[in-house]
């Protein structure tokens, strides 16, 4: 069973949605408490760090708590950029830290019309070998919508360019984080999607 | 890179497809779960379901079919057609949308458009914007094109941005259902005074008028409806004459 983390993020229903066409056994937890059970822990995202506030304490914990002992994580977009210290977005909002680093706003690029924010398909480049992107190859092309991004850290196993190169995948033992949406990126997505869903079974 | 973004349109009364070619006015264009099937495997980039009866009673349908859409196609959903309230664009992203638009109720309230930003981020706030071109300017139009809201349409794009608007949706009233091409000048002159993306729609009726709004038109997105519906060019089609003259898209 997988948990799938609300705190009032706005794709709760999209990544709802995705989990069930995979045929995917998951909750919505009510307590923190009932993460401590799962086989993997979800925690999707869309809009401002900001609302990762709601993810306070006891959840905090809980999730923390169960990464630490080996049980899969994974981020979706704001998800993911919880995973890492913090934002810029939101400078008093404290993330898991489960990765070290910080999420900056994206610069773009007037002259070249690269605009914030990165709204579309673009593509993966690879950087070494990862189980979330099994079945995928470089240069897949995923839905993205977001202004701030992470930098490219030893977890990064795909980036992305938008003026900046940025994290779009990230990987680390039990940890992972993607800063697009695989709930909204056709077969790719659920490509991804299906490959977590294979890390927890 | 970035992908140019194809995106289909529909027009639902009563939870079909209703928008249609002049001739086969009598004929609906097809059921709206099954159309979104079809672009997804076409390659289709993002769906727009827009409510054209926006009643009290089509609220209920609209929800169904929002759902249906969702539950076929993992490709972002907008929904738009008569959302005048907070509550109203929560029933549509509960139901499975991704984005909201917003049209007459963003002039007339442009509050909603950041109460909206705020709750679910701006990435989930279109603005749309009907405009024709008037005295050299391009004139907005609300209530479905019946009404002048005195405003010129950079102007308002511009503070529509400001208010957390996290897209643009501008459609020429000049060109709409015509299939005479899209107006590129006035995608450009919208798309270069804001940072935000802007997707061109009104006048789509061949391949090569999404090239010139994707070049000329400084177009993020272009947006169709009947071209696609009764597969005059299909989706892959249009992807790949696009490729082949430079523009990038998803493929």
């Amino acid at each position: 069973m997988i948990a799938l983390v609300d705190y009032g993020a706005g794709n709760l229903t999209s990544v709802r949605k995705a989990l069930t066409a995979l045929g995917a056994d998951f909750i919505v937890p009510s307590t923190p408490d009932e993460c401590r059970n799962a086989r993997g822990v979800i925690v999707p995202g869309v809009g401002h760090f900001g609302a990762t506030a709601r993810l306070d304490a006891p959840w905090r914990d809980a999730i923390g708590g169960v990464a630490a002992s080996g049980t899969p994580l994974f981020g979706i977009c704001v998800g993911m950029q919880w995973l890492f210290e913090g934002s810029d977005e939101a400078p008093d909002t404290v993330g898991l830290g489960a990765i070290a680093g910080r999420v900056a706003r994206l610069a773009g690029d007037g002259e070249q019309r690269l605009k914030v924010p990165h709204v579309g398909w673009n593509s993966l480049e690879f950087r070494g070998r990862a189980r979330l992107l099994q079945g995928l190859t470089s240069g897949a092309q995923v839905y993205f919508t977001h202004s701030y991004a992470a930098p490219v850290t030893a977890e990064c196993v795909a980036a992305t360019t938008h003026a900046n190169t940025f994290s779009s995948v990230v990987e680390r033992g039990n940890i992972f984080g993607v800063q697009f949406h695989p709930e909204k990126s056709g077969d790719a997505g659920l490509t991804i999607l299906g490959n977590f869903l294979e890390v927890c079974a | 890179m970035l992908a140019k973004r194809i995106i289909a349109c529909m027009d639902v009364r009563d939870g079909q497809v209703v928008k249609g070619v002049q001739f086969q006015q009598l004929r609906h264009a097809g059921d709206p779960a099954e159309l979104a099937r079809r672009y997804n495997v076409e390659g289709i980039d993002e769906v727009v379901v827009l409510d054209i009866t926006a009643t009290l009673e089509s609220r209920q349908a609209l929800a169904r079919t929002i759902n249906a859409v969702a539950r076929e196609i993992f490709l972002p959903l907008t929904v738009g057609g008569g959302i005048r309230s907070e509550d109203d664009a929560a029933a549509a992203i509960e139901a499975g949308a991704d984005k909201v638009s917003l049209n007459t109720a963003a002039l007339r309230q442009p509050d909603l458009i950041t109460t909206l930003a705020r709750r679910y981020g701006s990435q989930a706030v279109i603005v749309a914007i009907d405009a024709k071109r008037r005295d050299g300017g391009f004139a907005v139009f609300v209530r479905s094109g019946t009404t002048d809201a005195a405003r010129d349409a950079v102007a308002w794009a511009k503070e529509a941005e400001s208010r957390g608007a996290g897209e643009i949706l501008l459609t020429s009233m000049d060109r709409d259902g015509t299939k005479a091409g899209f107006d590129c000048e006035m995608t450009a002159a919208v798309s270069d005074a804001v940072d935000i993306p802007v997707i061109a729609s009104g006048g789509a009726g061949s391949v090569d008028h999404f090239a010139d709004v994707f070049t000329r038109g400084h177009a993020d997105a272009a947006l169709a409806a009947s071209i696609f519906h009764y597969a005059e060019s299909s989706v892959s089609e249009l992807k790949r004459y696009l490729r082949t003259h430079g523009v990038a898209v998803r493929l």
